[in-house]
């Protein structure tokens, strides 16, 4: 939008100060808790006293990185949230990978392939997407219950795909909705069949789409906590329910520092991608909510 | 289960009239959406389902199917706690969406002036979105924490008196999960928002320039009422997020002290998985999708009318 009236009078440039000032406030107040996290993972426990919050750290150090990792208690166990951490990834590239495939068969198929009814079963999927999960909880955990699956990490894949399918599938049906049918059709015509014309016509163009899908997912499942504190044991928990634990682990002294460097490994694997793909990230918060 | 039933009907109208070959290429698109069909009519509809039938019944530490009607609810209202819940998420969420939507339109429309450094200015806005609200709930309660956090640094500044200990004050404790939701939500408002102003016509802004009005009431007249749909879908996501906030309060005040920071999502959890009140816990489960479909209901119908338009 162009609707700004370049005017260099003293007035306006007090107006632009003052923006920026407001600007670079705002970005303060989003900046600080990142800050005051990463300047106390890294002090030692005797420089963590009051009024201290903002200070450099005098004797910068590693060691509650390295507790959080593997030594600080969290619960009854006291082997840090590295064990969890590899459980959030065992969990999360499995759940990633099988939900955008059928994503994008979904939505592929319900674009290029339409059938009566098929927007009613968009539809329906759609609803998936809004639910509380409050509300599937308790059926949830007696049918992985059934399956021999509670407190297991393919429970946990399960579920995550379950949920997540619906996100996918809307992400890939309005993506492939803008992609021409004439080529489709062309094909169809020349005898090319549903997988032959997914592979060679859709997947090539989906590279976007795909990137959008497997970062939502894997924002989605590495920083979910609901399914994750319901549905595991020790050998399955994600790391947030590890680092909630460690938070609340009220054994000894508290040591905030290593609290602090917990909750930087948990945040580290969203924030990397963040920052690497931002673009693809405000593309998924946004589908579906903005349109055109 | 229901995979061949699904796939099946509509198929055998289409399929009479081509090859073998043709018969399965025609249905392959139903085959395969046939698992996904199934999933969602069993694990979200089916599961709504369970769910209200054992809000209907007496269970308590495992589901039984003794029906008590709605008894389950009538017990949920008369429980104190679920009403501190329930006000909580109006003020939790009342705040969080208006503050976030203020916020978010007003770092927006500053940012769409031909900022410089834009992009890194919109990135420090939007990351903490990337985060765990368990990471987030973590943060902030060490800047919150009466003793060592934000009010004992302002303290050290020579402001003995300062005050901001309301993560330990059972009044004010449902205002820190405020700050800290929005915290975390505003930029991706301010995204959306942005994304918005880019897309309005330029002609319009001209025309109203011409006229002579000023920036100001350009905004408030002319931009603003074009965001409309934004604001609408921020809304819905903004009170979707809200509604669902169960992590946050968990990592940040734990619904305390006491029970006064409580929201449905983890009144819900305690009675479902550690208070042995699987029925009372259903029936909470059951409001809150209530609370939801109040919301969703009119937000789906636009988007299933654009869809279809689309």
């Amino acid at each position: 939008m162009d609707n700004v009236i370049r005017q260099r009078t003293l007035g306006a440039r007090i107006a632009r100060v003052s923006l920026y000032a407001v600007l670079i406030l705002a970005a303060l107040f989003y900046l600080l808790p990142l800050v005051v996290m990463l300047i106390t993972s890294v002090k030692p426990l005797a420089e963590i006293t009051p009024g201290t919050l903002l200070s450099l750290p005098r004797e910068p150090t590693l060691t509650p990185w390295i507790k959080a990792w593997g030594e600080a208690c969290t619960g009854m166990r006291c082997e840090g949230v590295g064990g969890y951490f590899y459980n959030s990834i065992a969990i999360v590239v499995p759940a990633v990978l099988i939900s955008t495939l059928i994503g994008a068969l979904n939505g592929y198929a319900l674009t290029k392939w339409r059938f009566k009814g098929s927007e009613l079963v968009f539809a329906l999927m759609l609803f998936g997407c809004f639910i509380p999960f409050q509300v599937v909880l308790l059926p949830m955990a007696q049918t992985l219950g059934w399956l021999g699956l509670s407190t297991s990490r393919v429970g946990l894949i399960l579920v995550h795909v379950v949920f997540g399918i619906a996100f996918t599938t809307l992400f890939f049906r309005n993506f492939y909705v803008a992609v021409p049918t004439e080529l489709v059709s062309a094909a169809k015509l020349d005898g090319a069949g549903f997988l032959r014309i997914f592979w060679r016509i859709l997947l090539p163009v989906s590279a976007p789409i795909i990137v959008v899908s497997v970062i939502w997912q894997f924002t989605q499942i590495w920083n979910d906590f609901l399914f994750g504190v319901a549905f595991s044991a020790h050998n399955s928990q994600p790391v947030t329910v590890a680092l909630n634990n460690l938070v609340n682990t009220s054994t000894g002294a508290r040591e905030y520092n290593v609290d602090m460097a917990a909750a930087m490994i948990a945040a580290l694997p969203t924030l990397i991608v963040y920052v690497l793909a931002g673009k693809y990230f405000v593309r998924g918060l946004t589908a579906g909510s903005v349109k055109g | 289960m229901s995979l061949s039933r699904c796939a099946a009907k509509p198929a055998a109208a289409t399929g009479s009239r081509r090859s073998p070959s043709g018969l399965l290429q025609a249905w392959l698109p139903k085959l395969v959406l046939a698992p996904s069909i199934a999933i969602s009519l069993f694990f979200v509809y089916g599961f709504m389902l369970w769910t209200f039938i054992l809000s209907l019944t007496g269970s308590r530490m495992l589901p039984s199917y003794d029906f008590v009607g709605f008894a389950q609810y009538a017990r949920l209202m008369a429980n104190d706690r679920w009403w501190v819940a329930s006000s909580n998420l109006v003020i939790f969420g009342g705040l969080f969406v208006a503050i976030c939507l203020a916020l978010g339109l007003l770092l927006a429309i500053l940012l769409d002036q031909r900022i410089r450094q834009e992009g890194a200015l919109r990135t420090v806005y939007l990351y903490p979105m990337a985060l765990s609200f368990i990471v987030t709930g973590v943060v902030w309660k060490w800047l919150l924490n009466p003793g060592l956090g934000i009010q004992a640094m302002v303290r050290g500044w020579g402001f003995e008196n300062f005050r901001f200990d309301w993560l330990v004050d059972p009044d004010m404790a449902v205002y820190t999960l405020v700050i800290a939701a929005v915290w975390q939500a505003s930029g991706f408002v301010m995204a959306l928002f942005l994304a918005g102003l880019r897309g309005i016509d330029d002609s319009i802004l001209k025309a109203a320039q011409l006229d002579g009005a000023s920036l100001p009431s350009i905004y408030w007249r002319v931009v603003i009422p074009c965001l409309r749909p934004v604001v609408f879908s921020a809304v819905m996501i903004l009170s979707h997020i809200a509604i669902k906030s169960f992590d946050l309060v968990v990592a940040l005040t734990g619904g305390g002290p006491g029970y006064a920071s409580d929201l449905p999502a983890t009144f819900m959890y305690a009675h479902a998985f550690t208070r042995a009140q699987i029925g009372l816990g259903s029936a909470s489960a059951m409001l809150m999708l209530g609370g939801v479909l109040a919301i969703l209901v009119p937000y789906l119908y636009s988007e299933l009318r654009n869809h279809r338009h689309g």
